[in-house]
């Protein structure tokens, strides 16, 4: 009778411990050093991939004026405002002209005394000429009657001498005339550069465009050169993007972008590459490119937004293809890890051209169809132990 | 031979097994709490074999990046690349902060690195899930531990990133998941503050006489440029030559470039040493009370496991059995106990680690060391026992 009840409580104890064993040497051997690492591989396959850059850059106007006033002065009126449109020719705005038109208005003053003047020598040289002719008659005559002995020769004498006074009296009347001109001419043309100065204190839109900055009011003091109104060309909008120069092989002008401003999330717009910078950005490690766009959004971005611009190469030839998740650097040297019968290899491969999805060209080192761990849950070594699986836990495939 | 232990158990396995359990949790929570130890110690070598780096550069007289804050031109690497024995330096730059995500926010360290791809110093050694960073801005790389998902759009500072790869264990010192992005918009989250705070720069700037002169136009623009830019990194990371020591190529750049360098072993005694040394310790104390308290409690449990059988010692006495028997029998339970407990505790803590919030290591060697003093403890237990179920009267037994 003590047997069965004896082992019915050995049988309940031993339930108890051997799973209790069991579920031990599982959790010993599920974590720890010894338990396999999960990885998921590819095979290396071969395919063409088309790589592309990636840059951001804003929006800049081509062509911006900035108009101001070429001497220092006040400015008396602004007639734009930002957001208008001008013509080319267009009044913007003038600076107070102080003295101007008052000078302006002396100098005709002036000019029409030397005028005046001028008329009187006129009329003095008319008198100088009609003297002169008489004079001329006169000692003709006389001259004449002397010889016929009729007068004396002292008659004859005085004659000729009136006659040469005349003359010397018209040559003198005639250089009257032409100071009088010459002072008329020199009022003209002072009178003429201040109405063209004054003119340059009218501030006009030398082209058709858009106002975006009024940088003074009416009232305000500024220098020679400081802009008072900044006009663009807003038909001129482009994109000045930089790219990171450790990819920004195979640039040239000409290429096709997409561009996306930030504005717009998602929607993309066509373009090209315009122009590239010669100059780079030495400090921010940049090259610098201009992008246009193929046709100008509207309404048209605002100048200084930002840009995303992803320019398209053309594809490349086929060659073995990995995902750049695969790629680690184990003792300093670029490789893959390749399972090979179940036991990892570390492959040195050398890397080619990538595109911006992920994928990398392996140039040398790695067959077609062999297979590559992706991703592991550890980092992983040589001696590691690895276990193939779909995807990893815990992460959503 | 009949086994007494065993005899014994059978007769009452069940409260037996139950505080073998009951001491079994207890001991769990001491395997966990050094694991808790460990982790954070891991969470530090972690922060220190993730980055790839050899040699960490930092400015001259401080103990960054990490322990302390550090920034350094980010054309420094220009010329380390140039010094003997250098074979890669990639510039970085770590931000702790929060990262929003949807309505959340989420404790990150922000790092910034060069995309140079693969194997560059500071970029993550392996993925889970996704790819590498490929474009120069806007995308990210985050550790599983933030919670985040592949084509998650979060926001640091003032960009959205999308997250395009996903890597397990890059924490920093403090247990952060890590999210790897650009140094470029890296650079830009560090320095360019929140849009109110940029405004009001600007304004402070042009309120200043000094920067808005009337007669110098273009004085203010040039001032707010220069104010917003940001040419510094916190560190730059080097990788050495194979077989070089890294102290043979740390000296140079100490000594021309006028720069602070640590080697992976002096980085590992800031890590380790200053930064977590206070709560590494706190947990330490922790730990060791914790231990103490269980020694006592298991001593206590087969103490009184002991004397609620002394009328059944006293019975073996009176016929007249051993008294190595019956030591042997006290001390046989106590072993038993103390490796239904060890069982017990081992499984629990692996169970319940991957739930903590943070990182819980559980070394092999930690655990083989506690079952090691566990054996001691419950020998030392069982002495006691021993000498009180010696000294039972063999009269107990049928008196009272």
């Amino acid at each position: 009778m003590r047997f069965p009840s004896l082992n019915r409580r050995t049988l309940a104890l031993l339930a108890v411990l051997i799973p209790l064993a069991a579920l031990f040497i599982y959790v010993a051997m599920r974590s720890g050093p010894l338990t396999p690492i999960p990885v998921t591989v590819t095979l290396v396959e071969t395919r063409s991939i088309t790589p592309a850059l990636f840059g951001i850059g804003t929006v800049e106007a081509r062509y911006t004026y900035k108009i101001g006033p070429t001497v220092a002065g006040r400015v008396k009126r602004v007639d734009v405002q930002v957001g208008d449109r001008v013509r080319a020719g267009q009044l913007l705005g003038e600076m107070d002209p102080v003295d101007f038109d008052d000078r302006i208005a002396s100098l005709g003053a002036g000019l029409k005394r030397t005028e005046a003047a001028a008329l009187t020598v006129k009329a003095q040289v008319q008198e100088a000429v009609a003297r002169k002719t008489y004079a001329d008659a006169q000692a003709r005559r006389y001259e004449h009657l002397m010889q016929t002995r009729l007068v004396s020769e002292e008659m004859a004498g005085a004659k000729k001498q009136e006659c040469d006074a005349a003359d010397a009296g018209f040559a003198a009347a005639r250089a009257s005339l032409e100071a009088a001109n010459q002072a008329s001419a020199s009022l003209r043309a002072d009178r003429d550069g201040l109405i063209t100065q004054r003119a340059n204190l009218r501030l006009i839109a030398p082209v058709n465009g858009l106002v975006t900055a009024r940088d003074a009011d009416p009232g305000t003091t500024v220098i020679a050169g400081q802009p008072v109104v900044e006009v663009i060309d807003p038909t001129s909008l482009w994109i000045n993007v930089r790219f990171d120069q450790l990819r920004v092989s195979g640039l040239i002008a000409g290429l096709s972008v997409r561009i996306a401003l930030r504005s717009q999330d998602g929607h993309e717009l066509g373009g090209r590459v315009f122009r590239l910078e010669p100059l780079a950005d030495a400090v921010t490690e940049e090259t610098l490119a201009k992008v246009v766009f193929d046709a100008l959004p509207k309404p048209l971005p605002p100048v200084g937004e930002l840009a995303e611009v992803t320019v398209a190469l053309s594809g490349l030839p086929a060659a073995p293809v990995v995902p750049n998740a695969s790629l680690q650097r184990v003792e300093g040297r670029m490789g893959v890890w390749l399972i090979q019968n179940n036991t990892l290899r570390f492959a040195p491969v050398k890397v080619g051209a990538t595109d911006l999805d992920g994928f990398v060209q392996i140039l040398d080192g790695i067959q077609v169809g062999e297979r590559v761990v992706v991703y592991s849950r550890r980092a992983l070594t040589a001696r590691s132990r690895v276990q193939v699986v779909e995807h990893l836990a815990g992460v959503s495939p | 031979m009949i086994s007494l232990a065993g005899r014994d158990i059978q007769h009452a396995w069940g409260k037996f097994v139950f505080t073998g359990v009951g001491l079994g949790l207890l001991i769990g929570v001491t395997l966990t709490m050094a694991g808790v130890y460990r982790g954070m110690v891991d969470d530090a070598k972690a922060l220190l074999d993730n980055s790839g780096a050899d040699l960490w550069v930092v400015q001259q007289g401080t103990l960054g990046p990490y322990a302390e804050s550090s920034s350094i031109y980010d054309d420094v690497y220009r010329s380390i690349l140039g010094m003997p024995g250098v074979t890669r330096a990639a510039n970085v730059t770590y931000l702790t902060m929060q990262v929003r995500h949807g309505g959340q926010d989420v404790r990150a360290m922000v790092v910034g690195v060069v995309c140079g791809g693969a194997g560059q110093p500071g970029q993550p050694g392996y993925l889970v899930s996704g790819r590498r960073i490929t474009r120069a801005h806007y995308e990210a790389v985050a550790d599983i531990a933030s919670g985040f998902k592949l084509g998650d759009r979060i926001r640091i500072r003032r960009n959205l990133y999308s997250v395009v790869g996903l890597t397990r264990r890059m924490v920093s010192s403090s247990g952060d998941p890590m999210v790897f992005i650009p140094i470029k918009d890296a650079q830009e989250a560090q320095f360019l503050k929140d849009n109110d705070a940029i405004v009001q720069q600007r304004r402070r700037t042009a309120a200043n006489p000094l920067f808005n002169r009337p007669g110098v136009p273009g004085l203010l623009d040039a001032v707010i440029a220069s104010q917003s830019k940001n040419p510094y990194v916190n560190a730059v990371l080097v990788q050495i030559k194979p077989g070089l020591s890294p102290e043979e190529a740390a000296e140079p750049i100490r000594r021309w470039k006028r720069l602070q360098v640590y080697t992976r072993d002096q980085m590992e005694e800031i890590l380790v040493g200053k930064l977590i040394a206070t709560s590494a310790k706190q947990i330490g104390m922790f730990l060791v009370i914790l231990a103490i308290v269980s020694a006592a409690i298991i001593a206590f449990i087969i103490f009184t496991l002991t004397l609620g059988k002394i009328r059944e010692i006293a019975v073996l006495k009176l016929i007249g059995t051993r008294n190595r028997t019956i030591a042997w029998m006290i001390l046989q339970q106590a072993l038993a106990l103390g490796v239904i407990g060890f069982v017990v505790g081992k499984i629990a803590a692996t169970i319940w680690a991957p739930f903590f919030p943070k990182y819980v290591l559980l070394v092999p060697e930690d655990a083989a060391r506690g079952f090691m003093i566990l054996m001691v403890i419950c020998v030392l237990a069982s002495l006691l026992a021993i000498r009180t179920a010696l000294r039972v009267d063999p009269a107990e037994a049928i008196g009272g």
